[in-house]
């Protein structure tokens, strides 16, 4: 039986009406199997970032189903989506998204305030956090401010509030694209790492070189899913 | 068919089931209390320029709260001292709220107040019936000469035999003059407890005193009162009303007339007729319309009651005063809620990727707009009764803290910060994460 992290069919977003309609995604379909690293690319406009959005359940689809890990959250309202946010999606923004005033544990923390956590004592929450800062390699940066962390490492600190709520899905926006190759090199690396721990990850990316370091690469082209492509595929084709 | 893959429920997590979760999420109430308060603290000068409106606002209204409660308190003080079932003959306009008095006498000037002669006060005295007893207060200051010492500016009264009973006043040694004492223009004076403690080491009784040129034999002393209100009743003489007018001619002592007559019932029951047999007994004696007096007969109950109504337009000034400081408190911290909603907007579109519903986020600009207000009409509340006992020690003015300035100052900045912050609050609420996130 295959294990369906997201099960997208025939999706729809259309924005404005009549004459002006502009359909951004037209009758999409997308499967992404748990403990799959899929990479989604595809040129501005493409309707890339609305998918993105509706997968990360911070937008919803004008038409089609949405299944994420079991469970339909097409029809959500904007509370129960964020409930499904918080529990189900870790997200890992391009420009890393921490709270400056925040130490890097206060913002690996940050998602537990908004669900049932709060039960766990503040010692309780703080050590988790600490343990996911460590897991990422910064075990001794736990009070630093971000801006007292290079780009790399606050991006680091992003990946384990990504992690915090042990969500079903990490989606991933453009993820290196405020870094450079040896901070890029780092997050990748912590990417597979957690894929081979069975994470399943969702990466959007222009970067040819970054997006093919996935399983599996998913272009959108035009609101559609064009030619997904394994990598035995495309080695077959080399 | 999309329950069938229930996943256990780990720690602090449980499996979405249509809506089933939502007890389970959602902000505590001390962690919208902490991000609120992150969000004060994090500007603390401009948080603490917004909360000026407040701060001045409900000083103000505390000081003013206190200052007007003193005043009052100090009148109270004076028409209770003048003791029970109390009758005030007065002279047309000297008060406000004259009952029985006709309008537009004399023409309204000056000139038209008419005051009362000693034989008006004798008259009532021998006529009225019902009563305990018929006084005058006449006073002047004079130097005292006793027992080898010298006090000067002292207050020396001329009253009637009647007075102890009309003001329930009590002798303490020796005892007051007579009615025919009185009469017969004896030379007598009743001290107060500090000058008889002033003047004579020994018993005052039966000891001569120069009052200015005259002297006069000391009879007895009045029991300590204290000081009531601003008047410092140990501190006077009491001569024979007589003596006052008969002797000296009323020199020294304003004229010789008498600016009101004090008239003590039998009892309460008796007042009103007490009251209407003066009108009708001044009012025929000079030859007036009783309905028309140029006099004006009132109780204490009427003077607290014109007071009342006085110090009752005074508070609703004072509570519009408030009103309008608080409002125009409460608009600063909506103006400076909308700018920080839109400094913050990455920071909402992050919370709500996070999980933030939008009642999170409402409720975290909310409770920061209450902070803001609260602390506001905290420091108010401190910087006011400090402000009040400052102002009363040093001000020369009585102020008495008032204990519903409390409820009132927490109450009022509550209902501003919930009232102007609740706008901001939806607003940011309403904010869509996509946008927000995109937001520099």
């Amino acid at each position: 039986m295959n294990d369906l992290v997201i099960e997208i069919t025939k999706l729809t977003k259309t924005y404005g009406e009549g004459d002006i309609a502009v359909h951004a995604l037209k009758e999409l379909d997308l499967q992404v199997e748990r403990g799959e690293f899929v990479a989604i690319m595809g040129p501005s406009g493409s309707g890339k970032s609305t998918l993105m959005n509706i997968i990360g359940c911070l937008d919803r689809a004008t038409n089609g189903l949405y299944i994420l890990d079991g469970e339909e959250v097409s029809r959500l309202n904007r509370d129960q989506l964020a409930a499904v946010r918080n529990r189900k999606v870790g997200f890992v923004f391009q420009s890393y998204n921490l709270l400056p005033r925040l130490s890097a544990r206060k913002n690996v923390m940050l998602p537990m305030m908004y669900n049932g956590f709060q039960n766990w004592s503040e010692e309780q929450r703080s050590e988790r956090a600490s343990e996911l800062l460590d897991l990422v390699g910064l075990g001794d940066r736990l009070h630093h401010l971000p801006t007292e962390l290079s780009g790399g490492q606050q991006q680091r600190v992003a990946i384990a509030r990504a992690l915090i709520n042990d969500p079903s899905l990490i989606l991933a926006d453009e993820p290196t694209g405020n870094l450079d190759t040896r901070s890029s090199t780092e997050i990748m690396g912590i990417f597979h790492r957690l894929h081979a721990q069975g994470a399943t990850i969702v990466m959007v990316t222009h970067e040819q070189e970054r997006a093919h370091e996935a399983q599996r690469v998913v272009n959108v082209l035009d609101g559609r899913v064009v030619a997904p492509q394994s990598r035995i595929d495309r080695l077959v084709d080399a | 068919m999309l329950q069938d893959t229930v996943r256990p429920a780990s720690a602090g997590r449980q499996t979405l089931q249509d809506g089933s979760f939502k007890d389970l999420h959602g902000m505590t109430l001390s962690n919208s209390f902490n991000v609120a308060w992150e969000g004060v603290m994090l500007n603390k000068l401009r948080s603490f320029l917004t909360t000026l409106g407040i701060i001045i606002g409900v000083a103000a209204v505390i000081v003013m709260l206190a200052v007007s409660a003193g005043a009052e308190a100090e009148i109270e003080d004076q028409i209770s001292g003048l003791g029970a079932n109390l009758i005030m003959v007065t002279p047309f306009r000297s008060f406000g709220g004259v009952r029985g008095a006709g309008r537009g006498f004399g023409g309204g000037g000056p000139g038209a107040i008419t005051t009362f002669t000693y034989d008006e006060v004798l008259f009532l005295s021998q006529n009225l019936d019902n009563i305990a007893g018929v006084s005058l207060e006449q006073s002047t200051t004079q130097n005292v000469k006793g027992g080898g010492s010298t006090l000067t500016g002292v207050s020396i009264v001329g009253v009637t035999a009647d007075f102890l009973e009309v003001r329930d006043y009590e002798i303490g040694q020796g005892r007051f003059f007579t009615q025919s004492e009185n009469d017969a223009i004896q030379r007598v004076a009743v001290l107060g407890a500090g000058i008889a403690e002033d003047l004579f080491d020994g018993n005052p009784i039966g000891q001569q005193v120069r009052i200015g040129s005259s002297r006069f034999t000391v009879i007895g002393v009045m029991a300590e009162q204290g000081v009531v209100g601003a008047t410092d009743n140990d501190g006077r003489i009491y001569i024979p009303a007589a003596v006052v007018f008969k002797r000296f001619g009323g020199s020294g002592f304003g004229g010789d007339r008498v600016r009101m007559i004090l008239v003590k019932a039998e009892s309460g029951d008796v007042m009103d007729g007490v009251m209407e047999q003066i009108t009708s007994l001044l009012a025929g004696r000079r030859q007036i319309d009783p309905s028309e007096p140029n006099f004006g007969v009132r109780t204490q109950q009427d003077i607290v009651d014109a007071r009342a109504s006085t110090t009752a337009a005074f508070r609703s000034l004072l509570a519009w005063v408030a009103a309008v400081s608080l409002v125009v408190g409460g608009i600063g911290i909506m103006n400076i809620m909308l700018v920080s909603v839109t400094e913050r907007t990455r920071e909402i579109g992050l919370r709500q990727a996070l999980g933030a519903r939008p009642r999170d986020v409402q409720r975290q600009f909310l409770l920061e707009a209450v902070m803001l207000s609260l602390v506001g009409g905290l420091a108010g509340l401190f910087i006011g009764v400090a402000g009040s006992v400052v102002f009363g020690a040093l001000g020369g003015m009585r102020t008495e803290l008032v204990p519903l300035s409390l409820p009132l100052a927490f109450g009022a900045s509550a209902a501003v910060g919930i009232f102007f912050g609740y706008y901001p609050a939806t607003q940011a609420a309403r904010l869509d994460p996509i946008e927000a996130l995109r937001r520099e």
